[in-house]
C-alpha cells in the first residue's frame, strides 16, 4: 500500500487540511475498532510512539500509540497554523511539519511566489524530505490552497516546481480553491491567472472548486434539513458538510460546513486506495484514467448524496438518485455544468453497499442525456469501495474532465483582462525582483492555449460520431492453403 | 508418475497430470479464489450421483491437477497470486484460508505496494522486467512439486495494467522457459460500457502479444456472464462476486475429470494438452469460449428435470446462433445445407447469423450419461471444409455429476464468436488511437505508437482469419 503526503498552503489550504485531518482520524476511528496501526491508516498516517525524542519514534505495526499526519503545513501568517496548534487536533501535528512567518504575502502572489519561494525554498524541501523519508513507499502529494490570495497562491504553486524536480515519480494532486466572482481580493484574478500557469505545467491533476458552489450547496442542505419537507429525519452525522461526532469537539469556524465538503472530497477520492472493495481504484488510475493530453488535468468533481435520510434501507431509486445527482449542476463542486458541455472522460467512485450491475444500471440510464467526445463514447472508469463514509451506507464521487471548466476559465481571464487593461495594483507585482509584465503576458497565453483547447473539443459537440477506416489487411492464411495433413498440434 | 490399480473391474486410476495456475491482478486474484473453491467444493460434492469408488477417483484426480498436499491434510491449491498492491492478495489469501476446506501455499505470492496503475505499458515494461526473476523463481517452484506437470493456465483480465499488461509479459516469459510446456490464459473482457477507460487499449496489446506467446486463449465476457446471472439466476443486485463465481462454474465444468470415449477406464490425464489437442489445430486460431447449459438458481433448479436431448438440442442452436446463453436463442439460425455452397463469406457488417466453428469440445457430466446423443454437432455444415467433422468435433462424459446439476454440459468452442466482440475492440481502440488521446500514458514508458500499430495489425489478421472461415 502506499502513502500520501498532503501539504496544505495558505490560510484556506490550512484550514481546508485541518477539517480533512479531522475528517480522516474520525473515518478511519469508524473502521479500525481494534486499535490496530494497519496499511489503511499508514496511508495517511504515521504511528509515532511519542516517548522517544527525535526521529526514532516510528512504529510500522501493533497497537496504535500516537497518529502523526503524514502533512506539510506552510503559512506566512501565523494565525491559521496557531490556532490549530492550539486546537483539539494539535497532538496530531508537530512543529517539525510547519514553516510559518509573521508577515503574510499580502494577496500577492508575486510575495508569495518569489520572495517567500525564494526565502524558504530551503526549509520547505526539507520538510518534504523528512515526510517522503517517513513513507514506506510514496505515491502523492496533495495540494491545498486557494487560487486567489498570496500565500496559497503564489508559494503553493512554487512548491509544484519544486516537487516535479525532487519528486519526479510521485503524483502532484492539487485541490484548488478558485475565487467567485464576488471576491473580495481585488488581484484574486492576477493572482489566479500567475497560479494557473504553475498548474497547467507542473501539477498531474488539479481539483478546481470554488466557494460559490460550496455555498449554494450549504444553503441547499440547509434547506432540506429546515425545510420539514423530509418525511423522516436527517441523520446528523451524514451531512457531507458536518463535523458533529468528530473525535475532538472544535469551534464552529464560519468556512467549517464548506471546508468540510472539500475534505469529504479528498477521503472519497482516496477511499479505494486505502480500503478493500470488489473494484479498486488506486490513485495513480485517476491520471490514466482521466487525463487524455497532459495539459487537459482539471477535474470537475460532485458528492453525492449530501445527506443520509434515516431509512436504513435504501430503495434502489434512492441509489438511482444518488447518481442522478452527481451529474447535476446543483451538486458540482465548481460552477459548472457537465451535462450541457462534453465530457473527455468520466469516473464514478462507489462507497458502500453498491454493486456493479447498479453501477451499470446507472450508467445506461444516464448515458443518453450526456455527451461524450467521439473518440472515448464509453468513457467511464468504476470504482467499488465497500467502506462507506461516516454517517452514509453509500456514497458517489464523481470527477469529469468536461469542457464545462472552460465557462470558469474565460471569466476569470475577462477579470484578469480588465484590471490589466487599466495596469490596476500592477506595480505592487512588478515591484517584486524577478518580476516583469511578461510573467502577466506569459500567464495569460497559457490559460488562452488552454480555453482553445476547449474550444476546439467544443467544436466538435454535435458532430456526428463517425467510425474511422481501420486498416485492411492482406488475408495471408486462405482456406485454400490449408489441407487435413498440414493441421498438427503444435 | 504414480499409478494405483484397483483389483477386479473397478476403473484403474491413473493420476492425472498437474495445472499450475498463476492469478495476475485483482481480477485474475478474485477468479482464481472461485476457481479453486469450486473445483473442491465439487469433487466433495455429496451429490455425485455415481458411487463412492467413483467419487474417490474423481476427487483424486482433481486434487492431482490443482492442489497439492500438506501434511495435515489441507490441500493446497498449485497457485501463483500476483499483484502489485497487496489489499487483494491479502482478502484472496485470508477467503481460503477461512474455508477450512483449502488454501494457498505460504509463499505463494508475489506482492508489491503500488499497483499498475490501469496502465499496460507500466505492467509490462516497468514491473514486469522488475520483478520477473521473483515471480518465474515462484513459478519454478510450483512446477517443481508437481509429479508430472500439464501446463499453466494463466488467470487475468485485459483491461486493468497488472493482469494484462504483467500477464503479457509473465506468459512471454513461460513461452521462453518452459517451452514445451503448455499455457492456456484465461482472459477476461471487460464491460462494453466500461470500467476503465483506457480499456480498449489495454485490451488489445494484451491481446495482440498473447496470441504470440500463448497456446489457447479462453475468454470470458463480463457482459455475457453478467446476463448470465441477471436472466438466468435471477440474481437482484450483482456484485463481481456473483459474476466471478458463474465464471468458475463454468471453468470447473471443463477442467473436472472425465472419461474419453474410447476409454472409460481412466480419467483424461492431461487437462490442459487435451483440450489444446481438440480444439487449436491451428495457430492462426486460438480464441476460445464457453458455453454451459443448464444454469440457473438453486431455487429454479429444484423445480426443474432435464434430459440430455433437450439439453444437448440447446446447446447446439447456442452454437450455431452465437448466443452467449440458454435465454433469448434465435431459432430461426440455421446451418447452410451440406452440400450446397456456403453462403457467402461472413460479412461483419451485416448481423452474424451462424456461426462457424473450427473445432469443438461437449463435455457432458451425469445421469445416463451414456445415453446422450451428440450427433447433431457432428454435422459438417457447422464446421469450416478444411477439418473432418471426426477430428473437428469431440466429446468427453462422465457419469459423475457437476456442482448441483443432474445433468450439465459445457461446449468449449473455437468458432465466429467472439469476432463481433473482437471487431468491436479493436474499432474503439482505433477511433481513441486517431485522435492519440491517452498514448502519452503509455509512451512515458516505453510502449510507442509503433507498437500500437503492430497490435491493431495482429488483430486485424485475428479478425479477419476468422471472419473468412
Amino acid at each position: 500500500m502506499t502513502q500520501s503526503v498532503v501539504v496544505q498552503v495558505g490560510q484556506c489550504g490550512n484550514q481546508i487540511g485541518c477539517c480533512f485531518w479531522d475528517l480522516a482520524l474520525r473515518e478511519h476511528a469508524a473502521v479500525n475498532q481494534k486499535g490496530i496501526y494497519d496499511e489503511a491508516i499508514s496511508s495517511f498516517f504515521r504511528n509515532v510512539d511519542t516517548r522517544v525524542v527525535g526521529d526514532g519514534g516510528s512504529i510500522s505495526k501493533g497497537k496504535i500509540c500516537s497518529l502523526k499526519a503524514r502533512a506539510v503545513l506552510i503559512d506566512m501568517e501565523e494565525g491559521v497554523v496557531n490556532e490549530i496548534l492550539q486546537g483539539p487536533l494539535r497532538d496530531v501535528f508537530d512543529t517539525k511539519q510547519l514553516i510559518t512567518d509573521i508577515s503574510g504575502s499580502g494577496n500577492n502572489w508575486a510575495v508569495g511566489h518569489r520572495v517567500f519561494g525564494s526565502l524558504y525554498q530551503d526549509q520547505i524541501l526539507e520538510k518534504l524530505r523528512k515526510s517522503a523519508e517517513h513513507c514506506d513507499c510514496l505515491q502523492c502529494f496533495f495540494i491545498i490552497h486557494s487560487m486567489g490570495g498570496g500565500t496559497g497562491s503564489g508559494l503553493g504553486t512554487f512548491l509544484l516546481k519544486m516537487l516535479e524536480d525532487e519528486f519526479p515519480e510521485v503524483y502532484r494532486f492539487v485541490t484548488s480553491i478558485y475565487p467567485s466572482g464576488e471576491d473580495d481580493v481585488i488581484t484574486s484574478p492576477y493572482n489566479s491567472i500567475l497560479a494557473m500557469k504553475e498548474l497547467n505545467e507542473h501539477a498531474d491533476c488539479v481539483l478546481p472548486i470554488d466557494n460559490q458552489s460550496l455555498f449554494d450547496i450549504i444553503s441547499k442542505i440547509d434547506l432540506m434539513v429546515n425545510s420539514g419537507k423530509l418525511g423522516t429525519t436527517v441523520k446528523p452525522k451524514s451531512l457531507v458538510t458536518s463535523s458533529s461526532g468528530a473525535l475532538k469537539t472544535r469551534h464552529k469556524k464560519p468556512f467549517d460546513a464548506m471546508n468540510n465538503i472539500v475534505a469529504n472530497l479528498l477521503l472519497n477520492l482516496t477511499s479505494s486506495a486505502r480500503f478493500e472493495g470488489s473494484l479498486n481504484m488506486d490513485l495513480n488510475e485517476i491520471s490514466m484514467n482521466l487525463v487524455p493530453f497532459p495539459q487537459l488535468h482539471y477535474l470537475v468533481s460532485s458528492l453525492t448524496p449530501l445527506y443520509t435520510l434515516t431509512d436504513v434501507n435504501i430503495p434502489p431509486r434512492r441509489l438511482d438518485q444518488m447518481f442522478s445527482d452527481a451529474f447535476s449542476k446543483d451538486h458540482q463542486l465548481l460552477r459548472a455544468d457537465p451535462k450541457h458541455s462534453l465530457y473527455l472522460a468520466c469516473a464514478l467512485m462507489v462507497r458502500g453497499n453498491v454493486q456493479i450491475s447498479d453501477v451499470r444500471r446507472n450508467i445506461e440510464r444516464l448515458k443518453p442525456s450526456l455527451q461524450f467526445v467521439s473518440w472515448n463514447q464509453e468513457g467511464w472508469k468504476t470504482s467499488l469501495c465497500s467502506i462507506p463514509p461516516v454517517g452514509h451506507s453509500h456514497s458517489l464521487l464523481a470527477l469529469a474532465n468536461n469542457t464545462c471548466v472552460k465557462p470558469t476559465f474565460m471569466e476569470l481571464k475577462e477579470r484578469f483582462m480588465r484590471l490589466y487593461k487599466k495596469k490596476a495594483h500592477l506595480h505592487h507585482y512588478l515591484q517584486v525582483e524577478g518580476m516583469e509584465e511578461s510573467c502577466f503576458t506569459e500567464a495569460v497565453s497559457s490559460l488562452s492555449a488552454l480555453i482553445q483547447e476547449y474550444n476546439q473539443l467544443d467544436a466538435t459537440k454535435n458532430m456526428p460520431v463517425q467510425d474511422l477506416p481501420r486498416l485492411s489487411i492482406a488475408i495471408i492464411l486462405s482456406s485454400e492453403n490449408i489441407s487435413p495433413g498440414s493441421l498438427q498440434f503444435l | 508418475m504414480r499409478m494405483v490399480v484397483f483389483r477386479g473391474n473397478t476403473p484403474s486410476l491413473w493420476l492425472s497430470m498437474s495445472v499450475v495456475t498463476v492469478q495476475l491482478g485483482q481480477c485474475g486474484n478474485q477468479i482464481g479464489f472461485e476457481v479453486f473453491d469450486a473445483l473442491l467444493s465439487d469433487s466433495h460434492s455429496s451429490q455425485g450421483l455415481c458411487c463412492k469408488r467413483e467419487n474417490e477417483a474423481y476427487q483424486a484426480s482433481c486434487k492431482e491437477r490443482f492442489f497439492s498436499e500438506e501434511e495435515n491434510g489441507v490441500p493446497i491449491a498449485r497457485a501463483v497470486l500476483v499483484d502489485m498492491e497487496p489489499k487483494v492478495i491479502n482478502q484472496t489469501l485470508s477467503k481460503a484460508a477461512q474455508s477450512g476446506r483449502w488454501k494457498y501455499g505460504q509463499h505463494a505470492c508475489f506482492c508489491q505496494k503500488q499497483g499498475s496503475g490501469n496502465n499496460w505499458a507500466y505492467g509490462y515494461s516497468v514491473h514486469g522486467p522488475r520483478h520477473e526473476e521473483s515471480i518465474m523463481d515462484l513459478i519454478r517452484k510450483e512446477v517443481e512439486k508437481c509429479d508430472s506437470f500439464s501446463g499453466f493456465f494463466i488467470i487475468m483480465s485485459m483491461a486493468g495494467g497488472t493482469g494484462s499488461g504483467i500477464g503479457a509479459f509473465v506468459t512471454q516469459n513461460l513461452q521462453d522457459q518452459y517451452s514445451n510446456s503448455l499455457k492456456m490464459n484465461q482472459i477476461i473482457w471487460p464491460y462494453g460500457t466500461g470500467e476503465v477507460i483506457v480499456q480498449n487499449y489495454n485490451s488489445i496489446l494484451t491481446l495482440s502479444h498473447l496470441y504470440r506467446s500463448s497456446d489457447a486463449l479462453l475468454v470470458h465476457e463480463n457482459d455475457a456472464v453478467h446476463k448470465i446471472c441477471a436472466k438466468l439466476m435471477n440474481i437482484k443486485q450483482i456484485s463481481f462476486s456473483d459474476i466471478n463465481q458463474v465464471l468458475a462454474h463454468q471453468l470447473g465444468s471443463v477442467f473436472q475429470p472425465t472419461y474419453s470415449a474410447e476409454s472409460s477406464f481412466h480419467y483424461r490425464r492431461n487437462p490442459l494438452g487435451d483440450l489444446m489437442e481438440h480444439l487449436v489445430p491451428h495457430p492462426e486460431f486460438k480464441m476460445l469460449s464457453i458455453r454451459n447449459v443448464p444454469h440457473m438458481s438453486e431455487n429454479s433448479l429444484a423445480y426443474s428435470t432435464f434430459t440430455w436431448a433437450g439439453l444437448l438440442k440447446h446447446l447446439r442452436q447456442m452454437l450455431i446462433s452465437n448466443a452467449k446463453m440458454e435465454e433469448g436463442i434465435d431459432w430461426h439460425v440455421r446451418p447452410p445445407l451440406s452440400g450446397l455452397p456456403s453462403l457467402g463469406k461472413m460479412s461483419l457488417n451485416k448481423d452474424l447469423h451462424f456461426n462457424t466453428s473450427i473445432a469443438n469440445l461437449v463435455i457432458l457430466r451425469g445421469k445416463d450419461v451414456q445415453s446422450a446423443d451428440v450427433e447433431g454437432f457432428k454435422d459438417p455444415a457447422l464446421y469450416t471444409s478444411w477439418l473432418e467433422p471426426v477430428n473437428a468435433f469431440n466429446v468427453w462424459k462422465t457419469q459423475r455429476a457437476f456442482s448441483k446439476y443432474e445433468k450439465s454440459a459445457v461446449l468449449v468452442s473455437n468458432s465466429q464468436f467472439l469476432v463481433k466482440p473482437l471487431d468491436m475492440i479493436v474499432g474503439k481502440a482505433w477511433n481513441m488511437f486517431a485522435s492519440k488521446a491517452y498514448i502519452h500514458q503509455y509512451t512515458k514508458f516505453g510502449i510507442e505508437e509503433e507498437d500500437f500499430l503492430d497490435s491493431f495489425t495482429s488483430l486485424e489478421q485475428v479478425v479477419a482469419s476468422y471472419c473468412n472461415l
